[in-house]
């Protein structure tokens, strides 16, 4: 399983979890479990994300492997000027 | 509803070259050499004699032709940026600026070479002070104006000493 | 990708002649507007005078009874479908059922000439219901502020909220209470800020050609031309690959020309009259009707011990973004702390609509008002404490391995490399004159990497082309030439980079997130390289040997190892003038959405003289020091940082949106949004740290937009240690400055 680290203001759409555990090797597989242990999570999902694995911000690269160990954060997604 | 628009023939000499063109009394010289006579290297920034973008010589002193009319180009000598080079050799501003890297976007940069050609002519020992006071009628949003009056700056001691 | 570690540069790090620079001192460099086409017609464009109104009906028939005047368009003209970002951005293109700000376009007009265009659009008849109007971000906020539009707000807005705030967001982690319990000094403040422009000189300026085949082609200024496909084909109904988009020379963008404003109406002009329709924003239409930054309203607390270490950080962030979702409170709360390590942090979001434009991106978007807050009450927290406040920032500065505000763990950064060679610089320890107050401030930027394509061509005399989708703002061409030279190994004047349009590549991602240098940069070298191992293969095939035992070095295939044998070396050019018998051309390609971006830190120094008896502030020396990674054109990267500091300089001190009790915006001029002179400026002293990024084969990071965040604190904080008044409130004009030293507050 992989903790998923949520901002704070997400617990209102998981019961009050900051962290998820879900079973996912990429990060397309941690959105996805993490949208069908949480619904609600979706729209937050659908607006866009930005996603941290391993000190790494990977914005939306959903082929990019997650270990177990890894430590992932979802993010509120970047913009740049 | 129609309009006819009466237009002035206005004859007139840019960078030493004598043209023609036919202007709406409301036309600015800006819009004239940009549209009717292809001299777009002046810019149209603001419109209101601001920002400098589109300087330009007439008779010899600086104005903003967005602030001039077509027709008062009538009988009277334009030289805009395209007139700066002699052919192929720059000016030593235009050469200057490029080795100081003193433009980013370089929109305004006709506008800057224009004036501060102007400037040397009138005072070729400027201070750095002079050339900011001088320079401040045309903005530049890239640069910060550091390497601009730093090239303008090297250029006057260059000229004055002959490189 | 990693970083290559290499440090012998050849043509990296030298400063060569930038590839545009003569066409940029002759005149002849072609911009937005300066384009021109047979049978074109010129566009105008219908503005609300109306900061929020009800549109009743829209008149266009004396319009076209004007001679010359050949298409008027109205909200019918679009694409009629849309939701969601399309469905703001359309709106905010042209108006629906309602203008919703002062400038807000109604109508567009196409004549045979501009000036019959601006007549005509004068004679569009439009019939209003004014309704009452909002501008500013706590009075959008209150009970009873008028709603600019019901259930527009999205998912992340807890219930009892007005309806004008429309995003949401919280986070932190750590025990702030008792982060605060355990400092021996607690500071709290309100800070404010006013919206500002982004102020290129050049306006927004298009050529749009579409016709009733849904066949298009399009000629703009703007940061980027894929962008601007996607939403011109979402706005207009069209196929993305069947609208070609063509970059101009850009004057300037900022942030600001990452959207549409215009484009989407001449393209339309162009589909109902069956010609060209060029399309130029005055000034005035670029400060009341395209995207300015957000305004805020923050209040920010802190918590320090007496030896300098930071307790606990609280900061709530309400951000104004127009009449549109979209104000950066997301940046903001993630970057505000992004400095410091801090267990006990708590940040809390708004993003609210008023009667304004849409905001856009502006360098940094979000950054610099949180900067402003945080780093004023750090700065508070030394000055109470006795602390240098380099030395405090030391003890809190974040380096590789520090949990960043925002969750993950930073990779190396320059942080703390910054704030060394500021206590080494010799404006720090400089005597300072009277009535002047010296400022430091540090800021962030993390930067991006996004949708990258680049394609390499080795020309037949051995010379290289290079096809960039980056529209090249500040120099990036050059950067882009000094890396392909440098990897290839032949001079930078072979290698000619060009900004090709949207035909020609896949889908760039456009300069804007400091990406250009880095995303771009780095495509151009991957690209280099898959040319390199064709023309090894070429040389290998040649001289009958395993390519592997080739070597690339110089700009010539070498055999390399015991077995490869005694030749004489390939030379680019050689291997070129016989590619069409070899195997046909030589080319190299990368694709990517790169991850590895380094994100840039900075430090600040000012020195601000304020005249006791007028208010009025005055910059006397100013010195950046900035991390590059590594810079690959060092004049671009200092012009970058110059840049970045000027921009903060007039937001702190002179550039505000002023709106009337009416809703309108007074300062729709140069001369009354004053941005700043040469005159108002001093010399800006740059120093180059180089931590290498270790997301990026030379080591690059961005550096364009870290430069702004520091200058709004570190010149607040001059000023109040030149007034003995703490400055919580942009811009510091003069009357404002001159209220706080007369005790007045700083309201």
């Amino acid at each position: 399983m992989v903790a998923v680290n949520l901002w704070s203001g997400l617990r209102r759409f998981t019961d009050g979890a900051e962290v998820v555990e879900v079973e996912a090797s990429t990060v397309g597989e941690v959105l996805q479990e993490l949208v069908k242990a949480h619904p609600g999570l979706d729209p937050v999902i659908k607006a866009g994300v930005s996603v941290a694995v391993d000190d790494e911000i990977v914005q939306r690269a959903l082929h990019h492997p997650v270990r177990p160990d890894s430590e992932v954060f979802i993010l509120q997604q970047f913009r740049g000027g | 509803m129609t309009r006819i628009p009466t237009r002035t023939h206005v004859t007139t000499t840019v960078n030493g070259d004598p043209v023609d063109f036919l202007a709406d009394p409301r036309e600015t010289l800006l819009d004239c050499l940009r549209d009717k006579l292809g001299l777009t290297g002046a810019k149209e920034g603001c419109g209101t004699g601001d920002c400098g973008a589109c300087s330009v010589q007439l008779d010899g002193r600086l104005v903003c032709s967005c602030l001039v009319l077509g027709v008062e180009a009538e009988g009277r000598e334009v030289k805009t940026i395209e007139g700066m080079a002699e052919g192929n050799d720059l000016h030593p501003l235009q050469a200057k600026f490029i080795e100081h890297a003193a433009l980013q976007c370089g929109i305004c940069t006709p506008g800057i070479l224009v004036a501060t050609e102007a400037l040397l002519k009138k005072n070729p020992d400027p201070s750095e002070e002079e050339v900011r006071y001088w320079l401040a009628g045309n903005l530049c949003r890239c640069t910060g104006y550091d390497k601009i009056i730093r090239a303008v700056l090297a250029t006057a001691r260059d000229l004055r000493e002959g490189v | 990708m990693a970083l290559d570690n290499k440090t012998d540069f050849k043509y990296i790090g030298t400063r060569p002649e930038r590839p545009d620079g003569l066409d940029k001192v002759t005149g002849k460099a072609r911009y937005g507007a300066d384009a021109y086409a047979p049978g074109m017609l010129h566009g105008a464009v219908v503005r609300s005078p109306h900061a929020h109104a009800r549109i009743v009906r829209i008149d266009a028939s004396k319009a076209l009874a004007l001679d010359g005047v050949k298409a008027v368009v109205t909200r019918a003209d679009f694409a009629q479908d849309l939701e969601g970002e399309d469905w703001n951005l359309l709106e905010n293109t042209i108006a629906g059922e309602k203008v919703l700000y002062d400038g807000h376009a109604v109508a567009g007009v196409a004549a045979t000439s501009a000036l019959i265009a601006k007549d005509a659009a004068k004679l569009v008849d439009v019939e209003y219901e004014v309704l009452p109007h909002v501008t500013d971000v706590d009075a959008a906020m209150a009970e009873g502020a008028p709603v600019l539009r019901d259930g527009a707000a999205d998912h992340s807005v807890p219930d009892g909220l007005h309806p004008n705030v429309v995003r949401y967001t919280e986070f932190g982690r750590g025990d702030v209470e008792a982060g605060f319990a355990a400092a021996d000094l607690v500071i709290e403040r309100s800070f404010k800020t006013e919206a500002v422009h982004q102020g290129y000189i050049e306006p927004h300026a298009c050529l749009a050609q579409l016709g009733t085949d849904g066949k298009g082609e399009l000629w703009c200024c703007t940061q980027g031309h894929w962008f601007v496909r996607r939403m011109c084909a979402a706005l207009l109904g069209l196929e993305a690959t069947q609208l070609r988009v063509t970059a101009s020379e850009i004057g300037g963008g900022f942030g600001g020309k990452t959207t549409v404003f215009i484009d989407p109406i001449a393209l339309a002009l162009s589909r109902k009259s069956g010609k060209p329709v060029k399309l130029v924003m005055s000034r005035s239409e670029v400060l009341k009707a395209s995207g300015p930054t957000a305004s805020a309203s923050m209040d920010v607390k802190m918590g320090m011990t007496k030896d300098g270490k930071l307790t606990a950080a609280t900061g709530t962030f309400r951000m104004q973004g127009g009449a549109f979702p979209g104000a950066p409170m997301d940046m903001t709360t993630m970057l505000a702390f992004s400095c410091y390590e801090l267990d006990n942090v708590h940040h809390e979001g708004f993003d609210v609509m008023t009667n304004r434009p849409k905001q856009a991106a502006y360098r940094a978007p979000g950054a610099p008002m949180g900067a402003f807050a945080v780093e004023s009450v750090f700065d508070e927290l030394c000055e109470g404490l006795g602390l240098d406040p380099i030395d405090a920032r030391l003890k809190n500065a974040v380096k590789e391995g520090t949990r960043s505000s925002f969750g993950p763990k930073y990779k190396a950064v320059g942080l703390i490399e910054t704030l060394e060679a500021a206590k080494a610089h010799p404006h720090y320890s400089a005597p300072l004159a009277e009535n002047t107050g010296r400022g430091i401030a540090s800021g962030y930027w993390m930067n991006w990497g996004g949708e990258t394509s680049v394609s390499l061509a080795i020309g037949e005399d051995g010379t290289v082309q290079v096809g960039v989708g980056t529209p090249d703002i500040g120099g990036s061409r050059a950067s882009m030439a000094l890396m392909a030279a440098e990897t290839i190994g032949i001079p930078y004047e072979n290698v000619r980079v060009n900004v090709v349009d949207t035909a020609a590549l896949g889908v760039n991602e456009p300069t804007h997130g400091s990406r250009a240098t880095y995303a771009s940069g780095l495509a151009t070298i991957e690209a280099a390289r898959e040319a390199i191992g064709k023309l090894c293969q070429r040389a290998a095939d040649k001289w009958g040997i395993d390519v592997d035992a080739v070597e690339w070095k110089d700009g010539a295939a070498h055999p390399s190892g015991p077995n490869a044998g005694d030749f004489e070396p390939l030379s680019i050019a050689e291997i070129a003038g016989e590619m069409g018998s070899t195997g046909g051309p030589i080319t190299g390609h990368h694709d990517a959405s790169p991850t590895g971006f380094g994100g840039s830190f900075g430090t600040h120094i000012v020195d601000v003289h304020v005249d006791p008896e007028t208010g009025r502030s005055t910059v006397t020396r100013y010195t950046v020091i900035q991390d590059a990674g590594k810079a690959i054109h060092p004049d671009y990267v200092e012009g970058q940082f110059q840049g970045g500091a000027a921009q903060g300089i007039g937001w702190a001190l002179n550039e505000e949106y002023i709106y009337g009790e009416d809703g309108r915006l007074q300062n729709d001029v140069f001369l009354d949004y004053r941005i700043p002179v040469a005159s108002d400026l001093p010399m800006i002293d740059t120093v180059i740290v180089e931590v290498p990024n270790p997301g990026h084969p030379y080591g690059v990071r961005g550096v364009g937009e870290t430069g702004i965040t520091p200058p709004l604190p570190a010149i607040a904080c001059a000023v109040s240690h030149a007034t003995g008044h703490r400055m919580t409130r942009l811009p510091m004009s003069p009357p404002r400055v001159l209220r706080a030293i007369q005790g007045k507050g700083v309201s």
